[in-house]
C-alpha cells in the first residue's frame, strides 16, 4: 500500500489544497520550469500574499481561446506582442490597472490590458572565437560570403521565428522577399523552435543562430564564457515584449491585481535578468546586474503594434516561405 | 483467440479514443477549413518523404534482418537490442546525435573532406530520409527478423535436403514470409513518417520540407484555426488508413504452412555468405550506434550531477511506461486480427497535437485537464504503441491458431487451458518483445500534452526540453543519456523475460 501511495503521489497532478486562496496563473512551460523564473517568483509572491500561487503550464493562448469564459485562470503570463490581437479580441481580459509610466521599455507603452514584464531583441548570436569577422549589420549579413551559415527558427511554429520575419519586414519593407532570397543560401536550416536551433549552434553546426541580444549574458553569468556575442545591427533590432494580463472572469480579482502590482515591484523585476535571461520591463539600467549593464544593446529599436503585426504577419511569412522554397 | 466481445470492445475503445478527439476539434471550429497553396505543397511533400522513407527503411532492413537471422555471434542479442535504440529517442536528441556524425563538422564529413572530397550537406531531402531511416530501420529490421525466425524449421530443412539453390530457397521459403511481413512493415513506417515534423523541418533545411504536421501545429497554436487543423488531421488519418488497408490486403496470402514448431540447428554456410552478412551487420551497427555512442559519451559525464528533480521525472516516466505497457498489451491481444491491425494503426495516424486538443476539449467540462495530464499521456502512449505491438503479435497469434487450434479443439481444451498450453509458450517471446517495445517507446509524447502539460509533474522528455529551453544543453544531453539507458534497460528486461531460457 505504501508503494502504491508513493506511485500515486508521483502520478497525481492535483496538489493538496491548502487553506490559503489559490491564484492560478497560466504560463509557458519554460517560464514555470525549475530552470525558469517561475519558482522564485512563486516563493517571493507567496511570502507577501498569504496565498497559494499555482502555475499551470502549457500553450497559454490556445488554452485560453479554447476555454473561453470558463477558464479557471486568474492571470496569464508569457504572452507575446505579436499575437495579442487575437487575445484581445476574445474580450476575456480585464484592465491591468498598473501605471504604464513606471515601465522602462525602449518605447512608450500605453496598453491598458497587457502589461509588459520583460523584453529582449531578436539578434544573431555567434562565437567570437570561431567567427572572427562576424557581419555587424544586416547589410553585411546579406552580402556576406555564402560560406557563412546561419540557423533560424520557423515563423510558423516559433515566436522568435515570427519576430525575425517581422524584423526583416520592418527593415526592408517591400524589399523583404528579395532580401530573403539573398539570405537563403546562408540559411543552413530552419528549426521548429528556439531550443533546437540553439542546440545545433552550441554543437558548432553553424556560425550564427537567431536568438536574443541577452543570450550572451547567460554564457557570461552562468558559464563564465565570454566568447558568445550578439551582433548589433545599426539598421535596428526587433523588440520582443512578454506580457501578463488579468482575466475578467477571475474569482480572485484582488489577488490577481496584487500579482500584477507585484510584477511592477523591484523584487519581481530583479528576478528577471538572471532567471529569465531577458531584460526587466520596469527597472532602471543602473539596477541591472553588472553583466546585463555591460551587454551591447541596439540603439535603434523596431516594433510593430499588434494591429500592424497581425496585418503583416501573413504576408511576411509567405514572402519568407516563397523565397526559401526556391 | 479472444472471444468476440473482447475484440469488439478493444477495437471500439481504440477507435473512439482517436476519432472522438478529431471530431471534437472539428466541431469546435466555427469556420470552414481553407487549404491554400502552402498546405497542398505540405501535403505533397509529406507523402513523398513518407513513401521514400518507408521504402528505404524496408529496403535496407531486408539484408540486415536476413543477416541477423542466419548469423550467430557473441553479443548478437545485445546488438539486436541496441539497434532498436534510435526508435526510442526523443526527436531533438536523435537529431543532435545524427548531426554529430553527419553534420557540417560531423565525423563523416571530417573523414570525407580528409580524402579530398567536397563536404556533403545533410540538409535537404537526403537529410530527412537519412533521419527517417535511422529511426525506422531498426523497427523494420525487428519486424522482418521476427518473420525470418518464424519460418518453420521443417521448411528450411526440407529446402536443404532437396538441395535447393540460394535462389530456390528464397522463392520457396523466404518469399512467402516476406509477402506477408513487408507490406505491413512498410505501412507502419509510412504512417509514422506522415506525422514527422521537427525532423523533417530541421534536416530538410527549410520550408521546402514542410509537412502536414507543421501546418497543423501552425493552425492550432498560431492561427487558432481549428477547422483547418481538423481537416488536415482528417487527411492524415485517411491516408494512414488507406495504407494500412492496402498492407493488410497485400499480406493476406499465407504461405507459412505448418511445422512441428522446432528450432533450427545451425548449419555450415558458405564463406562468402558469412562475409557478406558480417559486413552488413557491421555497417548497420556503425550507422545506428555511432550517433548514440557520441551522445552517450558527451552526456555520460554529467549524469550523476543531474538534479534530483530529473531523477524523479525519470521514475515518473518509468511508471507511465509500465502502465502504458500493461494497457497496450491488454488492447493488443484481442486485436490480433486483420481488422484489428487496421484499427490499431489509428493510434499513429492522427497528429498528436490534434489528439491532445480534442481530448482537452472533451474532458474540459468534466475535469480539470491538468489533473489527468499524466493519465492521458499513459493512454496515448499505449495507443501509440499498439500498431508496433500488433505487427509483432498478430503473425504469431494467427499462426498459432492456424496450426494448433484444430488440435486443441479436438483435445477438448477449454479457453484457459488453450491459452496456457498452446498460446502462452508460443507467444511468450513476442509478448516479451512487445512489452519491451511499449515500455521503451518515447516516454511521454509532448505534442499531446502541449496544452496541459504540468511543469511540476514533468516526465523525463519534458525535463530534457526544459533544460534545452533554458540554455542548459549539456545537462539536457545527460538527461538524454538517462532516458536512453532507462529505455534500453526496460526493453532488455522484458525482452529477456520473453526469451526465457530460450527453450522455445
Amino acid at each position: 500500500m505504501k508503494h502504491f501511495t508513493f506511485a500515486a503521489g508521483l502520478l497525481s497532478a492535483s496538489m493538496a489544497l491548502a487553506d490559503a486562496p489559490v491564484l492560478t496563473v497560466y504560463a509557458p512551460d519554460y517560464f514555470a520550469s525549475e530552470w525558469g523564473p517561475g519558482p522564485s517568483i512563486e516563493a517571493a509572491f507567496e511570502k507577501e500574499c498569504n496565498c497559494d500561487l499555482q502555475f499551470k503550464t502549457g500553450d497559454v493562448l490556445s488554452r485560453i481561446i479554447l476555454e473561453g469564459a470558463r477558464s479557471e485562470a486568474d492571470v496569464v503570463i508569457g504572452l507575446n506582442t505579436d499575437v495579442t490581437k487575437k487575445a484581445r479580441e476574445t474580450g476575456l481580459f480585464a484592465a491591468h490597472g498598473q501605471d504604464n509610466s513606471q515601465l522602462t521599455l525602449p518605447l512608450t507603452w500605453t496598453d491598458q490590458v497587457f502589461l509588459p514584464f520583460n523584453y529582449g531583441h531578436t539578434a544573431f548570436v555567434y562565437n567570437a572565437e570561431k567567427l572572427r569577422e562576424a557581419p555587424q549589420s544586416f547589410d553585411a549579413l546579406i552580402h556576406s560570403n555564402d560560406e557563412l551559415k546561419v540557423i533560424i527558427q520557423d515563423p510558423r511554429s516559433s515566436i522568435s521565428g515570427l519576430a525575425l520575419v517581422l524584423w526583416v519586414k520592418a527593415v526592408f519593407g517591400e524589399e523583404a522577399e528579395n532580401v530573403w532570397e539573398k539570405l537563403a543560401p546562408k540559411i543552413l536550416t530552419v528549426t521548429k523552435g528556439w531550443s533546437e536551433a540553439y542546440g545545433l549552434f552550441t554543437e558548432g553546426e553553424a556560425d550564427m543562430v537567431l536568438s536574443y541580444t541577452t543570450s550572451p549574458a547567460y554564457h557570461i553569468v552562468a558559464e563564465g564564457d565570454l566568447t558568445k556575442k550578439a551582433a548589433i545591427f545599426p539598421e535596428g533590432h526587433y523588440l520582443m515584449v512578454e506580457l501578463a494580463a488579468k482575466l475578467k472572469g477571475t474569482d480572485n480579482p484582488e489577488l490577481a491585481d496584487a500579482f500584477l502590482a507585484f510584477i511592477m515591484t523591484d523584487t519581481f523585476q530583479n528576478l528577471i535578468p538572471e532567471e529569465n535571461w531577458s531584460l526587466p520591463a520596469a527597472l532602471e539600467v543602473s539596477e541591472w546586474p553588472q553583466a546585463f549593464q555591460e551587454l551591447p544593446l541596439p540603439e535603434k529599436v523596431l516594433f510593430y503594434s499588434e494591429e500592424e503585426a497581425a496585418t503583416l504577419r501573413g504576408v511576411a511569412i509567405e514572402e519568407w516561405r516563397r523565397a526559401l522554397s526556391k | 483467440m479472444a472471444p468476440r466481445t473482447f475484440q469488439i470492445t478493444a477495437g471500439a475503445a481504440v477507435a473512439a479514443f482517436v476519432l472522438f478527439p478529431l471530431w471534437a476539434v472539428w466541431r469546435h471550429s466555427d469556420a470552414l477549413a481553407s487549404l491554400g497553396e502552402a498546405e497542398w505543397a505540405a501535403l505533397w511533400f509529406t507523402l513523398k518523404q513518407a513513401l521514400l522513407s518507408a521504402f528505404l527503411s524496408v529496403f535496407f532492413a531486408l539484408p540486415l534482418a536476413r543477416a541477423l537471422a542466419r548469423t550467430q555471434f557473441w553479443g548478437r542479442q545485445f546488438v539486436i537490442m541496441v539497434l532498436g535504440a534510435p526508435f526510442i529517442l526523443p526527436v531533438i536528441v536523435a537529431i543532435l546525435g545524427l548531426i554529430a556524425v553527419f553534420g557540417q563538422n560531423g565525423i563523416f564529413n571530417l573523414l570525407w573532406t580528409a580524402f579530398g572530397f567536397e563536404r556533403i550537406s545533410i540538409y535537404g531531402l537526403q537529410g530527412v530520409l537519412l533521419a527517417h531511416v535511422f529511426f525506422n530501420l531498426p523497427l523494420a529490421t525487428r519486424m522482418l527478423l521476427l518473420g525470418w525466425t518464424s519460418i518453420p524449421s521443417e521448411r528450411i530443412r526440407l529446402a536443404q535436403s532437396l538441395g535447393l539453390t540460394a535462389r530456390g530457397r528464397f522463392c520457396c521459403v523466404e518469399w512467402p514470409m516476406l509477402v506477408q511481413v513487408v507490406p505491413s512493415a512498410f505501412a507502419v513506417i509510412f504512417v509514422i513518417c506522415l506525422s514527422s515534423f521537427a525532423v523533417a523541418l530541421t534536416l530538410g533545411g527549410g520550408p521546402r520540407a514542410t509537412t502536414i504536421e507543421l501546418a497543423i501545429y501552425q493552425a492550432i497554436r498560431f492561427e487558432f484555426d481549428f477547422a483547418t487543423a481538423a481537416m488536415l488531421g482528417f487527411m492524415q488519418l485517411t491516408v494512414s488508413l488507406l495504407a494500412a488497408l492496402i498492407a493488410v490486403f497485400l499480406g493476406m496470402t499465407n504461405g507459412f504452412g505448418f511445422g512441428l514448431d522446432r528450432s533450427l540447428p545451425c548449419v555450415a554456410r558458405p564463406a562468402f555468405e558469412q562475409f557478406w552478412d558480417g559486413m552488413i551487420i557491421t555497417i548497420a551497427i556503425l550507422f545506428l550506434a555511432l550517433p548514440l555512442a557520441i551522445l552517450t559519451i558527451t552526456g555520460a559525464a554529467g549524469l550523476l550531477e543531474l538534479p534530483p528533480s530529473v531523477w524523479v521525472a525519470a521514475l515518473r516516466s518509468v511508471l507511465i511506461a509500465l502502465g502504458a505497457g500493461v494497457l497496450c498489451l491488454m488492447l493488443a491481444l484481442p486485436l490480433c486480427t486483420r481488422i484489428g491491425e487496421v484499427i490499431g494503426t489509428l493510434g499513429i495516424a492522427v497528429s498528436p497535437l490534434v489528439l491532445g486538443t480534442g481530448i482537452f476539449l472533451i474532458v474540459r467540462p468534466y475535469v480539470n485537464p491538468f489533473d489527468i495530464a499524466l493519465i492521458v499521456t499513459l493512454c496515448v502512449n499505449a495507443v501509440l504503441s499498439l500498431p508496433f505491438v500488433l505487427r509483432v503479435l498478430r503473425p504469431n497469434v494467427e499462426q498459432t491458431s492456424k496450426t494448433y487450434l484444430k488440435l486443441s479443439q479436438s483435445l477438448g481444451l477449454g479457453p484457459w487451458a488453450q491459452f496456457r498450453w498452446v498460446f502462452w509458450p508460443r507467444l511468450r517471446r513476442p509478448l516479451g518483445f512487445s512489452a519491451g517495445l511499449v515500455t521503451a517507446l518515447p516516454m511521454g509524447d509532448l505534442g499531446v500534452i502541449a496544452l496541459f502539460g504540468d511543469a511540476e509533474y514533468a516526465t523525463l522528455p519534458l525535463k530534457i526540453y526544459q533544460l534545452m529551453g533554458s540554455y542548459r544543453m549539456e545537462q539536457a544531453a545527460s538527461g538524454a543519456v538517462l532516458l536512453l539507458s532507462l529505455s534500453l534497460s526496460l526493453f532488455w528486461i522484458f525482452d529477456r523475460w520473453g526469451r526465457g531460457d530460450a527453450a522455445h
